[in-house]
């Protein structure tokens, strides 16, 4: 029975998954003279664009190829004809605000293709979001709601016998497409309209507009963490820590990260995630982001100072108690998406000694790339200079932005999930993880315990690290865990055959947590 | 200084480990079992997939050479302790100044007809692992004879690939001889309650065998007669020693050595499962295969050989276990009988997955030992009370000291004090909770 379920459910989500894959071949576009007046609002560009002729106006296309070639070249004339302008009239421009930028016409591009779209993904939507994301869903969860039947004690069994979870095909295809995932939702939106567009209900449900693609990944990333979450609750429901846990994730992605934004956003108020800091949130400082802030009243100036007291106050204060576990397990974006979705990945993460300088090295590289960067950017923003000697701090952040923000974080950062483990950002990359580091390693009362000579060296521990500690290394030395990158998830506790490992918090000992080397018996000193 | 360790297990290991912090001196380990050292007690979770093989090895591979200990991957076949020399199966032979016997164990085969048989195996090497790695796929039915931690896992094992299991226990409880009545029949249960087959006080009387030689049945003492394809013997270790043979090192069961580990050669150092003390503390046994003691003794032999001798003081007995998800810690003294001299306190929750025991000397009320099932407790607090022989009202005071359980799990001490008043009619109010800054000063207090 348990076996037919679990088959029924992987059934049922491949079949949403392909009709997700097919969504993509719906492809009808053709551009609606009111669709222009609603996306070219600015007075001067809207002047340009209807100073050529576009005669592909309500002609019917049928790939977006097809249809992205034609507005290209749309805008070719409008550049053509704002270059003959310029020359006669600059002070129009002058008068009627900047010029027609490259970056403007990839957006104008991207919008009025994404507007442009009809057939039976705009007008039935709701039926494409069921048969896509709705059968996922109820696949997902009618295979996860199996693990009822089974004892949380072999949650583990098989593991590495399976090409899934081993970097087997299973694991390489799913690899694969969530970094193929990425790459177009970063920099090839345009060829993902369909699915962009399988968002909308949803979207019109809770702000009223249509989706876009930042609209889908959210959606998306809140789906799958609220799926695998559910996961997570069924597989540790005899383990409590673990439970308050996973809600607590679920809870701060579905409603800071996702819908409150939402609703900020359809009352004219910036789109704030309020537990979303700076480092992580690396253009927290950047200008659009204060002036956006700054020219919003009470609530955004409100947000600014919310903003900087977290990572200045909060960050340390709440280290000090509980160790980085408090954001990273607990309440962060990136963790939650880690700790749910990933959690299947957990074991292959690298527990080499090479992995760990690796680590050390690219992590505070990064740390000081982010605050070398913040720097130019609020340098640029009082003097309104933007170079510092060679240093141009608007290429800096575009820099920053592309192999940071979008190439680790994200494409390396979930894409290798099935492939170097859950948390390959939150080890190697995240600036913030990297601060609260340092605050755990040196001052903090949090350390995993080791229950006196107890370990038996089996691995489990070291194996289902996510951030790739040899806890096994410390255990069987009957040596307390103090490790800049533990960010708490509890599973070593939880997966110890003999019970050894507990996190825990005291103000005792700080400085000489994980000194005693328990198993030790002789003292080199007293013989 | 050449020192040899023949068996690269937790004790060879481990000597060879504080050997060379303590010393410059030649360090040669070596094994025919495994190229490198491993955790033989995750065998299990490699079989269930758990873990890879790898995952068993708790040093990385350049960790040996980085630390100058040469691995010597062969078998000893002789020892010539006049020239101090070792002979092995392929390499040349060895010469060694100190020699440390760390040899482990091997399987107790029952004295029954049919054990050589294709399909009977124990579960102590990694031959086994490998073996029933093989044979499992082709495996219909299991029968494991005995019925102790061994015996649990190997049914565990089976169990997770959906193989049917019958355990074959001679004992009237599921590990008796260790555990006391109650704790017996909570494993008891939860083995039948994963469908498994307990038979309690009985004993297979021969393995049947086919044409193939292959395993078919085993005949059991009251006649009955089990269709497996798989045998597990689990009916416990015996010291491997039969390479002392005609060396003149004392042997007993093991290999008997004196307080400092020392064989009746001077030169020569017995450590772990196979060394056999001449006269234990009162309260520890002669032979003790245990993963820790294996650890504390290498660490021990150590010492002995380079630095100034101390006795081997193992101190207060502690073993874990896991049956299936129920974890099992005990510390100190846990018969598995009742005694006139001994009484306790025993809560049982009412799922029959949690319980605590503690053991108290009746006529002092002296403390002397914890057995606890799904709950963990510190092992330096339990310690700590039993070598200072604390008073019971006053662990009970303060038992929440000693629980590790992980951060909000349900606490259980008020309900052991509930308990123990019905059993007394003496109230014993709680200390308030304790959190780990209480269990660090009660620590660092030698004596309160």
């Amino acid at each position: 029975m348990k076996k037919i379920i679990k088959l029924l459910g992987v059934l049922i989500f491949l079949t949403g998954f392909v009709i997700f894959l097919l969504a993509l071949r719906e492809q009808r576009f053709t551009l609606m003279p009111h669709v222009v007046e609603s996306v070219i609002v600015n007075p001067y560009h809207k002047q340009l664009i209807k100073s050529v002729d576009y005669e592909m106006l309500e002609e019917q296309y049928e790939s977006s190829e097809a249809f992205v070639n034609r507005l290209e070249r749309l805008f070719r004339d409008v550049k053509i004809v704002e270059g003959l302008n310029t020359k006669n009239t600059s002070s129009e421009i002058q008068k009627n605000g900047a010029p027609l930028s490259e970056y403007d016409i990839n957006q104008y591009i991207f919008e009025l293709t994404l507007a442009s779209q009809l057939g039976g993904i705009i007008v039935e939507s709701s039926w494409w979001l069921r048969m896509t994301f709705g059968l996922m869903m109820l696949g997902a969860l009618l295979y996860i709601f199996t693990g009822l039947y089974e004892s949380p004690e072999s949650n583990n069994a098989g593991v590495w016998q399976q090409s899934f979870q081993n970097r087997g095909l299973f694991g390489l295809l799913t690899g694969s497409f969530l970094i193929g995932f990425y790459i177009v939702l970063y920099w090839f939106p345009l060829y993902i309209t369909s699915w962009i567009h399988l968002a909308d209900p949803l979207s019109r449900s809770l702000n009223g507009n249509n989706a876009g693609q930042w609209f889908l990944y959210g959606a998306m990333y809140t789906l799958a963490i609220l799926v695998m979450g559910t996961r997570m609750l069924i597989r540790y429901r005899h383990d409590r820590y673990q439970i308050f846990r996973t809600i607590s994730v679920m809870f701060f992605q579905t409603a800071f990260a996702f819908i409150i934004p939402e609703i900020l956003s359809s009352l004219n108020k910036p789109r704030f995630d309020f537990k979303d800091m700076w480092p992580l949130k690396y253009d927290f400082f950047f200008e659009w982001n204060l002036n956006t802030l700054l020219q919003s009243g009470h609530i955004g100036v409100f947000m600014l100072v919310w903003g900087i007291v977290l990572f200045l106050v909060a960050v340390p204060v709440f280290t000090w108690f509980f160790g980085k576990r408090w954001y990273c397990s607990w309440v962060c974006g990136c963790g939650a998406l880690a700790e749910t979705a990933g959690d299947p990945f957990r074991q292959l993460s690298n527990k080499k000694l090479f992995a760990w300088r690796i680590e050390r090295y690219l992590i505070y590289a990064i740390l000081i790339f982010v605050i070398v960067m913040t720097l130019l950017v609020l340098y640029t923003f009082f003097t309104g200079s933007a170079n510092i000697g060679p240093l141009n701090s608007y290429d800096v952040r575009k820099w920053y932005g592309f192999l940071i923000g979008s190439v680790f974080a994200g494409v390396i950062g979930v894409g290798f999930y099935p492939l170097m483990g859950n948390r390959v950002w939150c080890r190697f990359g995240c600036p913030l993880a990297a601060y609260m580091g340092i605050i755990q390693k040196f001052r903090s009362r949090f350390r995993i315990t080791v229950n006196g000579d107890q370990c038996i060296s089996c691995g489990n521990c070291s194996a289902y690290c996510e951030m790739g500690i040899d806890v096994r290394a410390y255990a069987q030395n009957g040596q307390d865990v103090v490790r800049a990158s533990c960010v708490g998830c509890g599973i070593c506790v939880a997966v110890c055959p003999r019970g050894v490992l507990s996190l825990e918090n005291a103000s005792e000992d700080i400085s000489q947590r994980g000194n005693i080397k328990r198993t030790i018996k002789l003292n080199l000193d007293d013989i | 200084m050449h020192i040899a360790i023949i068996g690269n297990g937790i004790s060879g290991t481990t000597a060879a480990r504080f050997l060379r912090k303590y010393s410059h001196h030649r360090i040669t380990m070596i094994s025919a079992e495994s190229e490198y050292f491993f955790a033989r007690t995750g065998m299990m979770y490699a079989f269930m997939g758990h873990l890879r093989f790898s995952d068993l090895l708790p040093y990385e591979n350049w960790f040996w050479k980085k630390n100058k200990i040469d691995l010597v991957f062969d078998h000893v076949t002789r020892i010539d302790v006049l020239e101090k020399r070792l002979y092995l199966k392929r390499s040349p032979e060895i010469s060694y100044d100190k020699l440390i016997i760390a040899t482990g164990s091997k399987v107790n085969m029952p004295d029954i007809p049919g054990t050589s048989l294709h399909g009977v195996t124990g579960f102590y090497h990694k031959g086994d692992l490998e073996n029933i790695t093989n044979l499992h796929r082709s495996i219909s039915n299991a029968v494991i004879i005995g019925g102790g931690l061994i015996g649990i896992e190997l049914a565990e094992m089976f169990h997770s690939k959906n193989i049917p299991v019958t355990m074959v226990v001679r004992d009237a409880g599921y590990w008796r001889n260790t555990l006391p009545y109650e704790e017996s029949e909570m494993v008891g249960s939860l083995i039948k309650k994963q469908g498994i087959k307990l038979l309690l006080n009985t004993e297979v009387r021969e393995i049947q065998g086919n044409a193939e030689g292959k395993v078919k049945s085993v005949v059991l003492t009251d006649d009955n007669v089990i269709e497996c394809d798989f045998v597990g013997i689990a009916t416990g270790v015996l010291p491997q020693i039969s390479l002392l043979n005609d060396t003149g090192i004392a042997t007993e069961k093991g290999i008997l050595v004196d307080e400092y580990l020392q064989t009746n050669n001077p030169d020569i150092f017995a450590a772990g499962d196979c060394a056999q003390i001449r006269s234990p503390d009162s309260g520890r046994k002669s032979i003790e295969p245990v993963w820790y003691t294996g650890r504390i003794m290498g660490e021990l032999v150590a010492n002995n050989i380079c630095r100034n001798p101390v006795k081997y003081k193992p101190g207060i007995w502690f073993n874990s276990a896991k049956f299936f998800g129920m974890e099992y810690q005990v510390y100190g003294f846990v018969p598995n009988k009742k005694s006139t001299e001994y009484d306790n306190v025993f809560w049982q929750h009412p799922d029959t997955q949690k319980s605590v025991r503690i053991m108290y000397e009746q006529s002092t009320e002296k403390v002397v030992g914890f057995g606890l099932m799904g709950i963990r407790y510190r092992h330096e607090v339990c310690e700590k009370w039993i070598l200072e022989e604390t008073q019971l009202s006053t662990v009970l005071a303060d038992l929440s000291l000693a629980n590790f359980d992980p951060e909000f799990f349900r606490q259980y001490e008020p309900l052991v004090l509930e308990q123990y008043f019905q059993q007394t009619g003496k109230k014993i109010l709680p200390a308030k909770a304790k959190n780990l800054n209480a269990v660090i000063k009660f620590l660092k207090n030698v004596k309160r």
